[in-house]
């Protein structure tokens, strides 16, 4: 979002928390919270690392692939987008054990939300790695470079650097399917809420501060992005050169 | 038809540097280049003059590998280009082979095509280290004597968003000719540059040509350059050579109509 | 293979009565998040500071928090206030309000696309704002949205799973307890996934078909 947009709806959240938040549901509330945005900080961060992971993996074998190996990425790509997250979810949770896989909820929420958001992902490089002009690929070859070089050297850190607002979006979009590991008995940040609630029924101001937090995290993941942009383009707006 | 005269080249009769041997391009119903045969001298250089659409740009992006042929091959330096010799038969080559001949060609581009996430002097060393095999050294090295050649040895930190036209285009030069080529291309290198900052492109062409012995194709506007750097001059008209010859005779004394009507309309133009 | 295809038959019916409520919450879901994402829109055009501002600062809540908690505050919080909507209407309602504000985005973007003059023939023709948005721009801005709405008709679809967090007897809480009875959650979630792959993809290709007729068409 635009940085006026960002600013004013955290000024928002925050004038919203101190409204409906009592001093002492402060004190009762936050210590408890924070464990639990801990565990959604450690999910968000795993799916991500595995998400940027399975999109690259996916749009090369979709690009260069042999026709097997773009076969299996178009499934994967499908399978992941065209169910929900939860339904991921649950499938890995309670079906997997009776395959006889078992793995802890940790791993089934990382595993379930990394892939689904690294088929979205999918789009997202293949779109950068277009992106690139084809004068690029031409100078590559004047300068009798390989594909394999070409694609490593010249294509894909320009991809990169294109696609890093787009990623950004979705890990947010990763941040808030975290919440849905609370349905799978994780302590994560919802579900600490809603223990919370059936406990004491202040739910305005229990309520009010986890989204409070969510906004705060995905604040974060926002400005570590743009960082990266910068970063990555040396201080340089976004530009092409000739 | 067509008429087609030309002046002998002294030196063509040796082996030539380039050679297209009955080469024809299409694209589905239009024939771009029709049954072209053209030989370059060694440290011959041709000047490729004529309408858009007649197919001279056709003639370097083929060599250059960028566009497959549809008829005839192309030689360099004695070896097939595009096709490969298998148990004494030509037939198509593979990208492996292809990457074994066309490292004799190096080609500067109208829109100068620099990689805009590395710096002047990463542009000019990648190709060194990656493809030749350099150490890090001897390519900066070369490209450094290089870049100081074409008056760019303050800018190697540079990133080419910075950069005018013209510099942009001295260091694709640079880049190109830090993988040593037998033959460079040059395809309307200056039509994409402000009029101001043609000459410093055009004197680094010049004074390189004279340094490294090259031989070059250039497509070009320019008929003023054409007319004092080329030793020949070959005007295309509808995908085949339409005459050729030295640049005095082609420029002063044609020897055929259109030629003088494509001259007259380009001098008045400019 | 492991699969179970007596059991199957047997839950079907009880998974296709389900799906009749998991359509229902999408359809009105989707109604509500189409309606109130205009409104958002036409408000955020608002040249009152506070109307914009406002406006904008709850689309952007709502928008970057996650869904589940909104279907929790809204199905625990309204009680409090005396308005007890059951479990159904409570999601349907966070649903709704969710997706509204990825439609105000998508009507935003169609709105910003009209050309000025449409605006200013509209003022030169001494239109009142009512009759300009209601003749002149919403006629124009909605068409080429519509692929982009579409895509979120769907995704709403994929997220209604999450009212199974509050006891909605859709697909997947049906799921979840038929497995919990049976000790079996191959069957009955694998079928969910399929269910919801399947619509989906029909969705999709539906929704490139609309895309094709409706863009193909200039409306200036």
């Amino acid at each position: 979002m635009p940085l006026k947009s960002i600013i004013v709806t955290a000024i928002v959240a925050f004038a919203a928390g101190l409204i409906f938040a009592s001093f002492a549901g402060y004190e009762l509330f936050i210590p408890g919270l924070l464990q639990g945005a801990w565990i959604t900080i450690q999910i968000t961060a795993g799916g991500a690392v595995l998400a940027v992971i399975a999109a690259f993996t996916a749009a090369l074998a979709k690009l260069y692939g042999p026709t097997p190996l773009r076969w299996l990425a178009n499934c994967y790509i499908e399978i992941f987008r065209g169910t929900s997250a939860l339904v991921q979810l649950f499938w890995l949770f309670f079906v997997l054990p009776q395959l006889g896989v078992t793995l802890s909820p940790m791993s089934s929420a990382i595993l379930a939300l990394g892939l689904n958001i690294g088929a979205y992902g999918a789009e997202v490089v293949r779109g950068g790695i277009n992106g690139v002009s084809r004068e690029q690929w031409e100078a590559s070859v004047a300068l009798n470079m390989s594909r394999a070089l070409a694609l490593r050297r010249i294509i894909l850190p320009q991809a990169v650097i294109a696609m890093i607002p787009p990623w950004g979006n979705l890990f947010i979009e990763l941040l808030k399917a975290t919440s849905l590991v609370s349905l799978i008995t994780i302590s994560d940040l919802t579900f600490r809420a809603q223990q919370m609630n059936q406990a004491t029924f202040r739910t305005v101001e229990i309520f009010t501060l986890v989204l409070a937090i969510y906004l705060g995290i995905s604040l974060l993941i926002t400005f570590g992005m743009r960082a990266l942009e910068r970063a990555a383009t040396g201080g340089t707006v976004r530009g092409r050169a000739n | 038809m067509n008429e087609r005269t030309s002046d002998p080249q002294p030196g063509v009769a040796s082996q030539p540097m380039v050679r297209f041997s009955g080469v024809t391009k299409r694209y589905g119903d239009l024939t771009v280049l029709d049954n072209l045969d053209l030989d370059v001298a060694p440290q011959e250089k041709v000047a490729i003059i004529g309408p858009s659409g007649s197919g001279k740009t056709t003639v370097l992006r083929m060599l250059m590998t960028l566009e497959p042929i549809d008829d005839g091959v192309i030689y360099v330096d004695g070896r097939p280009l595009t096709h490969m010799e298998v148990n004494g038969e030509l037939v198509r080559a593979n990208e492996k082979y292809l990457r074994s001949v066309r490292g004799d060609i190096g080609m500067v581009f109208q829109h100068f095509n620099l990689f805009p996430h590395m710096t002047v002097l990463g542009n000019c060393v990648e190709a060194p280290i990656h493809v030749l095999g350099l150490s890090k050294a001897e390519a900066e090295e070369r490209a450094v004597e290089l870049l100081e050649m074409v008056g760019l040895g303050d800018k190697l930190g540079e990133y080419p968003q910075r950069l005018s036209g013209g510099q942009k285009q001295r260091v694709a030069i640079a880049r190109a000719l830090a993988m040593r080529p037998k033959v460079m291309l040059f395809d309307e290198v200056t039509s994409a540059l402000d009029p101001e900052l043609v000459g410093e492109v055009l004197n680094a062409i010049r004074m390189l040509g004279k340094e490294f012995q090259l031989t070059m194709l250039m497509v070009t506007h320019q008929m003023g350059f054409a007319k004092e750097f080329a030793d020949r001059v070959c005007f295309f008209y509808e995908g085949r050579i339409h005459e050729e010859g030295p640049p005095e005779k082609i420029f002063n004394a044609p020897d055929l109509e259109r030629t003088q009507q494509f001259l007259s309309a380009v001098l008045e133009a400019g | 293979m492991f699969w179970d295809w007596n059991y199957t038959f047997e839950i079907l019916p009880m998974l296709a009565r389900a799906s009749v409520i998991t359509i229902q919450a999408t359809i009105l879901g989707f109604i509500l998040a189409a309606v109130l994402g205009l409104v958002f829109a036409i408000l955020r055009m608002s040249r009152n500071r506070v109307i914009n501002g406002a406006t904008t600062a709850v689309v952007e809540f709502i928008r970057s928090t996650p869904l589940l908690i909104q279907i929790f505050f809204i199905y625990f919080v309204l009680p409090e206030f005396g308005i007890v909507l059951d479990a159904f209407l409570a999601g349907t309602l966070a649903l709704g309000l969710h997706y509204a504000t990825y439609c105000s985005e998508v009507y935003r973007a169609g709105i910003e696309g009209i050309p000025r003059g449409q605006w200013e023939a509209a003022t030169a023709l001494n239109l009142s704002p009512v009759i300009t948005f209601r003749d002149i721009i919403i006629p124009q801005a909605v068409p080429p949205v519509i692929p982009a709405l579409g895509n979120y008709l769907v995704a709403l679809f994929k997220e209604t799973p999450l009212l199974s967090g509050i006891a909605v007897l859709e697909l997947m809480q049906t799921a979840k307890i038929l497995g919990s009875q049976s000790f079996r959650y191959l069957e009955p979630i694998t079928l969910v996934g399929v269910f919801f792959l399947v619509f989906s993809l029909i969705a999709s290709a539906a929704n490139r078909y609309a895309e094709r007729r409706l863009t193909g068409i200039g409306t200036r």
